[in-house]
C-alpha cells in the first residue's frame, strides 16, 4: 500500500492518452507544410487567427458566454436562495425535481428547443390561439443565449445552493437580532458568505458556454460561429490541423485565463469546487 | 406574500426547465409529424423507434461503452488514488495537474487532440477507440470521488491490521476498501453519467459504424422533426426519473439526512 | 453498505440491457460479414437496407451518415474509419481518384451496371467507367413558397432581395453556396480566379442578414413547415417537400446551375471488396432503383426505372432536364489543392463574418 507503483497504470495512461495528444496538437500548431511537402515550424497559424475576422469569432464567444453566464447568475442565485430557504417545504423534492432534466440527454434538451422555438413551434401556435404576434426566435442569438441559459442553469444553481445551505444558521440570526433587516442581512453576511458558490458556478458554466458548438449550430443555424465552431469546422470540413489546432490552443489559453481570474476571488482550494 | 412570490418565481423556473421535457413527451404521443397540432393519441411512434436499427444500435453501444468504461476507469482509477494518495510531495502535485487535465480541458480540445492521436497512431476510428477515450476522460472523477474518502481515513487501522499478521493485500481488502467504498461507488456512478451523456469527445473519436445515442439523435435532429425521438426522449426521462427516486430515498434514508445536499453534491460533480 | 443494496440490482439491471440490445443490435454472428455504406442523409430507400440484409443474409450494413463532401472526404482521408461503400458527387470523385482513395470496381460483380443510362457513363471524373457506379443526379435550384414569394422566381438575385430578409435558407455547403453566388454574379462555378472568389464573399457576407439559417438536411422540414419563403436546394429535396406541401414550387435560374452526378465508389481502405460490389449490384436493381428514386424523390440514372416512373415527373424538365435545359449549368470539378483552400476558406471567412 505504500508503494506507489500501483498507480503506474494510471500514470501511463494519462501521460500516452492526456499529455501525448495534447502535445500533438501543439505540434500541428506551430507547423505547417509548405506546397512542397516539407513539414516547417511557423507561428503562421497563429498569425491567421489574429486577423479581424477571427478575432471576432473570439470577441463573439466571449461576449455570448458572459451573457449567458450574467442570466444564468441573475436567474439562479434567486433560486438557490429559495432552495436553501429554511421555509422551503418538502426541500429534498424541489431539489431533485430541479435536478432531473440535467440528466436528460443534452442533444435531446437542445433538439427539444428547436421544435418549441420554430416559427411553426409550440410557442408561436399557443401565441397565434392567443391572438398574440408570432416570435421569431429559432436562429437568432436569442436562441443561442437561451439555449446556453437553459443548459447551464443548474451549474450555477447547485453550487450556490450548496453554499448557501452549509451557512451557519446562527450568524445569520445574530444580524437580526442586532437590529439589520433583511436586504443588510443578505449583503453583508449571505453574499459574501456565497461567493465561493457564485465564483465556482461562474466558472462552470462560463467554460462550457464559450466552448460549445453545438448550440449555435442547432439553435443559431450555423451563423454565429463561435470558436467552438471554428475549431470543429477545420477538422472536418476544411481539414486544416495546423489551424485547427492553433485555434484549440488559443481556446485552451482562454480557458486558462479566465480560472486564472476566478481564481483570484476563490480563497479555497480548487478542489473544493468539485465535492 | 413574500411567500408566494418565491412560490411563484419558483414556479416559472421549474416551468422553463421542463418546458423542453414536456414538449417531447407530449409530442410522442401526437399522431402526426407537426409541432403546431394534435392529430390524435398514437403509440406508434414507440412501436417504430423499437424497430428502427440505428437507434437501437446506438443504445446498444451507448451501455455498452458507459459500462465497460466507468468499470475499468472505478478499478484503475481507484488504485490509483490509492497510489497517489501515498506518493510524496512532488510526485502527486506532477500526477494531480496530470489528473485535472482533462477535467479543465474543453471537451472539444480533448475530442480533438484524441483523434489526432489516435490517427497518428494509425488505429481505426471504432468501438475500441470510443472506449479508450470514454475510460480516459472518466478517471479523473474516479480518482477525485475517492481520494477525499482516503483522506478521512485513520491510517491506524492498516498499519494495526498488518501488525495483527494479515497480508497487505487482505488488510486493504478488509479495512481500506470498505471505508472508501462510498466514494468509489460515486466515483463509478459519476464516471457512468459521465459517458452516457457524452457527444463531443465521442463525435471525435469514434467510426466505422459505431455511433452512440447523442451521435444519433445529433444526425436524427439535423435531418428534422422525428417524433421517433421523441418517444426515446419519454422513456429516457422516465427511467432517470425512476434512478433519481431510487437514489434519493436511498440517501436521505441513511446517516446523511439530508438528501437534498447528497444529491446536489453528486449532481455538481456533472 | 447501503449503497451496495442499489447498486447490486441496477447493475444486473443494467448488464442485461446491454446484452438485450446487443443481440439486437450490434452483435455479428461468425461468418457474417460487416459493411460500412458512407452515404447523404436522407438518400436512400425506407426498406433497401433491409431488403438487402434479407437477399443476402450473410452480409450486414453499418449506414452512416454525413452532410457535404467535405465532411465525407475528411472522414475517408484521415483513414480513422474503413468504409466498403461511400456515395460522393462527381468533383469529389475526382479529387479521391487523384489521391489514390478509390478502388477500382470490377463490373463483373456488377451485372446491373446495364441498366446505366449511357448518358451517364464516361463522364468526365471517370471517363474509364472503373471507379463508380452512378447513384442518382440531379440539379440545385430555388425553392420557394408560392404563397410568399410575390416576384418571378428566375434569377440567383432574388435570394439577395431585402423584400425577403430573414426568409431564406442557403445551404451549409462551400460550393454549393459560393457556386451560386458566382453564377449570380456571372462568373464560372468552377473559377480559379481569386477577384472573382472574394467577389463572391463579399456578396455572400452582404447577403448573410437576410439569411435565416445555413443548413443541409433541416432545409426540408423548414420549407414543409412554411417557415421560409426560398430555400436553396438539391432537387430532390426540392421535390419531396413540393409532395408534402402544395403551396412550394422549384425554379431553375435562367443563369443556368449546378447540376451533378453522384456515384457509388469503393474507399481503397475497404476490406470486403466484394461484398460491396453486391452492394452496388444491388442497389443498380430496378426494384430497388425505383424505391430508392421514389422515396427520396431525387431523378434515377437508371433506364428500366425511367420507365416504371410516373411519366409526367419524367418529362418534367425541372425534375429530368435535358441537355439544352443545361446549356448555361456546370458540373463542380475539383479546382486543385491550392484553389480549394481558398473556397473553404472563404466559406469559413463567410460564416465567421
Amino acid at each position: 500500500m505504500k508503494k506507489g507503483w500501483i498507480s503506474y497504470p494510471y500514470i501511463f495512461w494519462m501521460i500516452l492518452f492526456t499529455l501525448v495528444p495534447l502535445i500533438l496538437v501543439l505540434y500541428y500548431s506551430l507547423t505547417a507544410t509548405d506546397p512542397s511537402g516539407v513539414t516547417v515550424f511557423t507561428a503562421e497559424n497563429f498569425r491567421t487567427f489574429m486577423q479581424p475576422i477571427y478575432m471576432k469569432v473570439l470577441m463573439r464567444s466571449v461576449i455570448l458566454a458572459l451573457a449567458s453566464t450574467l442570466i444564468c447568475l441573475l436567474l439562479g442565485y434567486p433560486v438557490a436562495m429559495i432552495l436553501s430557504g429554511r421555509d422551503l417545504s418538502h426541500r429534498n423534492l424541489m431539489v431533485l425535481l430541479f435536478i432531473i432534466p440535467m440528466w436528460m440527454n443534452f442533444l435531446l434538451r437542445t433538439y427539444a428547443w428547436m421544435t418549441i422555438l420554430d416559427r411553426k413551434g409550440v410557442i408561436n401556435s399557443l401565441l397565434g390561439m392567443a391572438g398574440l404576434p408570432q416570435l421569431n426566435i429559432l436562429y437568432t442569438d436569442a436562441a443561442v443565449i437561451l439555449g446556453m441559459v437553459y443548459n447551464f442553469l443548474p451549474f450555477m444553481v447547485l453550487p450556490i445552493f450548496s453554499v448557501l445551505s452549509k451557512i451557519d444558521r446562527s450568524v445569520v440570526e445574530a444580524a437580526e437580532d442586532l437590529g439589520s433587516d433583511s436586504f443588510t442581512v443578505f449583503r453583508r453576511i449571505i453574499f459574501p458568505l456565497s461567493l465561493p458558490g457564485v465564483v465556482s458556478g461562474i466558472t462552470m458554466v462560463f467554460m462550457p458556454a464559450v466552448t460549445t458548438f453545438i448550440i449555435s449550430k442547432l439553435l443559431g443555424g450555423s451563423q454565429y460561429m463561435l470558436i467552438g465552431n471554428l475549431i470543429e469546422d477545420q477538422f472536418t470540413r476544411v481539414y486544416d490541423w495546423n489551424f485547427g489546432s492553433a485555434v484549440s490552443i488559443v481556446m485552451m489559453l482562454l480557458i486558462l485565463v479566465s480560472m486564472g481570474v476566478m481564481s483570484r476571488y476563490d480563497k479555497e482550494e480548487m478542489g473544493g469546487g468539485l465535492l | 406574500m413574500k411567500k408566494t412570490v418565491k412560490k411563484l418565481y419558483l414556479f416559472l423556473i421549474y416551468l422553463f426547465l421542463y418546458a423542453p421535457v414536456f414538449t417531447l413527451i407530449i409530442f410522442s404521443f401526437n399522431n402526426s409529424k407537426s409541432r403546431a397540432h394534435w392529430d390524435g393519441f398514437t403509440l406508434r411512434w414507440y412501436g417504430e423507434l423499437f424497430q428502427d436499427r440505428q437507434i437501437i444500435s446506438s443504445l446498444s453501444y451507448t451501455l455498452t461503452v458507459a459500462l465497460l468504461a466507468s468499470l475499468m476507469a472505478t478499478i484503475v482509477g481507484t488504485a490509483a488514488a490509492v497510489g497517489i494518495f501515498n506518493m510524496n510531495r512532488l510526485a502527486k502535485s506532477f500526477v494531480m495537474n496530470l489528473t485535472y487535465l482533462p477535467v479543465l480541458n474543453p471537451d472539444i480540445v480533448t475530442g480533438i487532440s484524441l483523434m489526432i492521436l489516435f490517427i497518428f497512431m494509425n488505429l481505426k476510428l471504432g468501438f475500441v477507440t470510443l472506449l479508450l477515450a470514454h475510460i480516459t476522460f472518466n478517471l479523473p472523477y474516479v480518482i477525485l470521488s475517492v481520494l477525499p474518502k482516503l483522506k478521512q481515513l485513520n491510517k491506524h487501522l492498516y498499519e494495526a491490521a498488518l501488525d495483527l499478521g494479515a497480508v497487505p493485500l487482505h488488510a486493504f481488502r478488509k479495512v481500506i476498501l470498505p471505508e472508501i467504498m462510498p466514494g468509489v461507488i460515486t466515483g463509478f456512478l459519476l464516471a457512468f453519467t459521465l459517458s452516457l451523456d457524452d457527444f463531443i469527445i465521442s463525435f471525435f473519436t469514434t467510426g466505422s459504424g459505431v455511433s452512440t445515442l447523442s451521435i444519433t439523435v445529433y444526425s436524427m435532429a439535423r435531418r428534422g422533426v422525428n417524433p421517433k425521438i421523441n418517444a426515446l426522449s419519454t422513456l429516457m426521462f422516465i427511467v432517470v426519473l425512476v434512478l433519481l427516486l431510487i437514489i434519493n430515498k436511498r440517501s436521505s434514508g441513511g446517516e446523511d439526512s439530508s438528501g437534498a445536499k447528497e444529491t446536489a453534491k453528486l449532481s455538481n460533480l456533472i | 453498505m447501503r449503497k451496495n443494496r442499489i447498486i447490486a440490482p441496477v447493475l444486473a439491471a443494467l448488464l442485461l440491457a446491454v446484452l438485450l440490445t446487443a443481440c439486437n443490435g450490434a452483435g455479428s454472428a461468425p461468418g457474417k460479414v460487416t459493411i460500412n455504406v458512407f452515404n447523404w442523409g436522407e438518400y436512400i430507400g425506407e426498406t433497401t437496407i433491409a431488403d438487402f440484409e434479407k437477399a443476402y443474409p450473410d452480409i450486414k450494413v453499418n449506414y452512416e451518415n454525413f452532410t457535404t463532401n467535405e465532411d465525407m472526404y475528411v472522414k475517408i482521408k484521415t483513414g480513422g474509419s474503413a468504409y466498403d461503400v461511400a456515395i460522393p458527387s462527381d468533383y469529389m470523385i475526382k479529387r479521391m481518384l487523384d489521391e489514390g482513395l478509390l478502388d477500382k470496381i470490377d463490373m463483373k460483380n456488377v451485372p446491373n451496371y446495364k441498366y446505366i443510362d449511357d448518358r451517364f457513363k464516361a463522364l468526365s471524373y471517370d471517363p474509364g467507367n472503373e471507379y463508380s457506379v452512378p447513384y442518382m443526379w440531379g440539379t440545385v435550384g430555388i425553392l420557394y413558397n408560392k404563397k410568399m414569394v410575390s416576384d418571378p422566381v428566375d434569377n440567383w438575385g432574388i435570394l439577395w432581395n431585402e423584400k425577403y430578409r430573414k426568409q431564406i435558407i442557403m445551404p451549409d455547403s462551400e460550393r454549393d453556396s459560393i457556386g451560386v453566388t458566382l453564377k449570380m454574379l456571372g462568373y464560372s462555378m468552377n473559377t480559379k480566379n481569386t477577384t472573382e472568389l472574394e467577389e463572391a464573399k463579399e456578396a455572400l457576407i452582404r447577403q448573410k442578414p437576410l439569411v435565416q439559417a445555413y443548413v443541409v438536411d433541416e432545409v426540408r422540414d423548414i420549407m414543409i413547415g412554411e417557415s421560409a419563403a426560398l430555400a436553396v436546394v438539391w432537387s430532390g429535396d426540392a421535390y419531396f417537400c413540393m409532395s408534402e406541401n402544395e403551396n412550394l414550387a422549384y425554379a431553375i435560374p435562367k443563369e443556368g446551375t449546378n447540376y451533378w452526378f453522384d456515384s457509388m465508389v469503393i474507399p481503397s481502405t475497404s476490406k470486403h471488396k466484394k461484398e460491396a460490389e453486391t452492394f452496388i449490384n444491388f442497389m443498380c436493381d430496378p426494384k430497388i432503383a425505383y424505391n430508392n428514386t421514389e422515396y427520396i424523390g431525387y431523378a434515377t440514372p437508371n433506364t428500366e426505372v425511367m420507365k416504371m416512373l410516373d411519366p409526367g415527373l419524367v418529362a418534367d424538365r425541372n425534375a429530368y432536364p435535358l441537355k439544352e435545359d443545361l446549356e448555361n449549368s456546370e458540373i463542380f470539378e475539383y479546382p486543385g489543392d491550392e484553389i480549394n483552400k481558398e473556397y473553404s476558406r472563404i466559406w469559413t471567412e463567410v460564416k465567421a463574418d
